[in-house]
């Protein structure tokens, strides 16, 4: 299991547009990914649950991955969230 | 006649007989299903036939509002396929053995009131995608059309509420405002209005059993409202305001991509003044060719404590790669006075205008200087960028200011970061920094005039004070010759001189700056275009 911390900063937080690439991002992996703010997790493929979190940008979110292609997912979300986020 | 207001979305004039689109009344009948899994079946084959439809509609709306603004649909076909969303219809099924329509439309209802009930406005908006899927999904399954609505002749769409789906598939040619009863700024259909360019009201409290179609309306953008069956006058005035809009934006239009040159080839470069990074869009919209202010303070402001070196770096490389290779100019944090956040615990002052403040904090507690100047210089390697300090009255300071640049470039070679050096101006925006504006244009590579401080302390009048009105002459000949004295001082160094106060857009002005020499004026973004008009038509070879 990997785990990474990161804080939001995109004006907008996580709204839908990146949040859809995101989901498209966590469904190339095998891995479980899970996202979590304030002790509430869901799953990183999930997009309407995604945008239910209501991340906004300062936020801190935590992303959580275990599964056979932990490491490249980790490299892989941990690339998306600087590039996206 | 029948007069409503409501928020207006885009400032446009719309005249012609009005469509009312009703929605059929949503009822959809609870049935006994027998087979639930037959159900399922047909839900599993409408969310397909949806997303066929949104896959098309996702490529009409790429060719008509760009392909940003049709993301939205790409999101409608992922939530058509969230596993949360499905599996909620499925459960519904299979315990309470309902059929397919009934299962679709209680679970929409469900999931748009979680985003109803979030107390975020953007995400609030979110509630309307998932009834637009949810119709959607319901139309498929009792094979309806989704085709929206008939017309012979352009007509102001007047509805309940628009779906983004439905926005984008009436015919664009056919279509001359938009007026809704319900929705908010922050729903697609506001964003597509906008970038369709079409007068859009919403939230607009009328009754839709008082209106048919056929009625003519006046759909007024800039008062935001809406009058039905106007009277010849009301319609005449309509008539010619719309015009007038029309040719000024025909004119606007024609000038977008022209140089800002004089008819005696006197060239000036017009660049936008901007307080965020989302007004980027104006300054591309409106051709600015660079950003000549960039006020930093909106990372400061409105926060609980001090913005990181990281997310100043994010704001500003997004700014420069948006801006693709086009100058912006970052002035630093410019904070006290009137602009006050509570973590710099700046305390009360007497005289705050002539207070601790911009780059007086910046050299007094260098640290918070130091992370902006950081994230300047790791910004710099993305694009064109220039910073600009403000409120100098000295040589001393502007000397103290590059030993901390270089402090700070030391910093970053000694962590490996990668930086660039950009070009460094100060602001002419005290009387004192225009008397040594000779032996300042040595040190830096440019001047920006800040006309507004400027007249406030050459005229030692507070703009804030109404008494004073009756005193205050923005084009006092103390101000203008002081300009000049700036502009010539800059030159004879052969350092650039811009101007980015109000007086940079106050059209009366344009040609004496232009003969004076200046070389930049930075303005509002609205004002871009306006004052390329004024200088194209100028000619100073006769005088």
């Amino acid at each position: 299991m990997k785990k990474f911390e990161y804080v939001i900063k995109d004006e907008l937080g996580i709204h839908a547009r990146p949040a859809g690439l995101l989901i498209k991002e966590a469904k190339k992996y095998e891995s479980k990914i899970t996202l979590s703010k304030d002790g509430k997790s869901v799953e990183a493929t999930k997009l309407i649950a995604v945008m239910g979190m209501a991340i906004k940008c300062g936020q801190t979110v935590e992303v959580e991955i275990s599964g056979n292609d932990e490491d490249a997912a980790f490299d892989g979300m941990k690339a998306f969230f600087e590039a996206n986020l | 006649m029948i007069h409503a207001n409501g928020k207006s979305v885009y400032r446009g004039i719309a005249v012609g007989p009005i469509v009312v689109l009703k929605k059929d009344d949503g009822q959809v009948k609870r049935r006994k299903a027998e087979d639930p899994e037959a159900e399922i079946n047909r839900v599993n084959a409408a969310v397909k036939q949806a997303q066929e439809q949104l896959a098309d509609l996702y490529e009409k709306a790429v060719k008509e509002v760009g392909e940003s603004n049709a993301a939205i649909f790409d999101i409608h076909q992922m939530m058509l396929e969230d596993e949360d969303y499905l599996d909620a219809i499925y459960n519904t099924i299979r315990t309470e053995f309902v059929n397919a329509e009934y299962a679709v439309a209680v679970t929409g209802d469900n999931f748009s009131e979680m985003f109803a009930g979030m107390d975020d406005e953007y995400m609030k908006a979110r509630a309307a995608d998932i009834k637009d899927i949810s119709i959607r999904l319901g139309k498929c399954l009792s094979g309806q059309s989704n085709g929206g609505f008939e017309s012979e002749e352009p007509a102001i769409i007047v509805a309940d509420d628009l779906t983004p789906s439905e926005t984008v598939q009436l015919d664009k040619e056919k279509i001359l405002a938009f007026v809704t009863v319900h929705g908010s700024t922050n729903s697609h259909t506001a964003i597509l209005a906008r970038m369709m360019n079409i007068p859009a009201l919403i939230g607009v409290p009328i009754n839709l059993e008082e209106v048919e179609t056929g009625m003519q309306a006046v759909v007024d953008g800039f008062e935001g409202e809406v009058i039905f069956e106007p009277t010849d006058d009301i319609l005449e005035c309509a008539n010619a305001k719309m015009q007038e809009e029309q040719e000024k934006q025909n004119l606007l239009k024609s000038l977008k991509g022209k140089e800002n040159v004089t008819l005696d080839g006197r060239k000036i470069n017009i660049y936008a003044n901007i307080g965020s990074v989302s007004d980027i869009g104006y300054v591309l919209e409106n051709d600015a060719s660079g950003i000549g202010l960039f006020r930093s303070e909106f990372l400061y402001l409105g926060k609980s404590d001090f913005p990181t070196e990281e997310e100043q770096f994010q704001a500003y490389k997004q700014a420069v790669q948006t801006m693709a290779g086009k100058k912006v100019i970052v002035r630093t944090l410019d904070i006290g006075a009137d602009k006050k956040a509570d973590y710099f615990e700046l305390g009360k002052e007497e005289n705050p205008a002539m207070g601790y403040r911009a780059i007086r904090i910046c050299l007094k507690q260098p640290e918070i200087f130091k992370t902006q100047l950081r994230a300047l210089l790791r910004a710099a390697v993305y694009g064109n960028i220039s910073i600009m300090y403000p409120m100098i009255i000295s040589t001393e300071e502007v000397k103290r200011i590059f030993e901390i640049v270089k402090a700070v470039q030391e910093e970053l070679d000694n962590d490996g970061i990668p930086y660039k050096l950009p070009e460094q101006g100060i602001m002419i925006e005290t009387p004192a920094a225009v008397m040594i504006s000779d032996e300042l244009a040595e040190l830096v590579d440019f001047f920006s005039i800040g006309t507004n401080d400027l007249t406030q302390y050459t005229l030692a009048i507070d703009r804030q004070n109404e008494k004073l009105d009756e005193f205050y002459n923005p084009h006092h000949k103390a101000i203008l010759k002081m300009i000049r004295i700036v502009a010539d001082n800059a030159h004879k160094c052969g350092k650039w001189v811009g101007i980015c106060g109000e007086l940079g857009a106050d059209l009366t002005l344009t040609k004496e700056f232009v003969r004076m020499g200046i070389d930049e004026l930075s303005v509002a973004p609205s004002m871009v275009l306006k004052l390329r008009k004024v200088i194209r038509e100028m000619d100073i070879s006769s005088d």
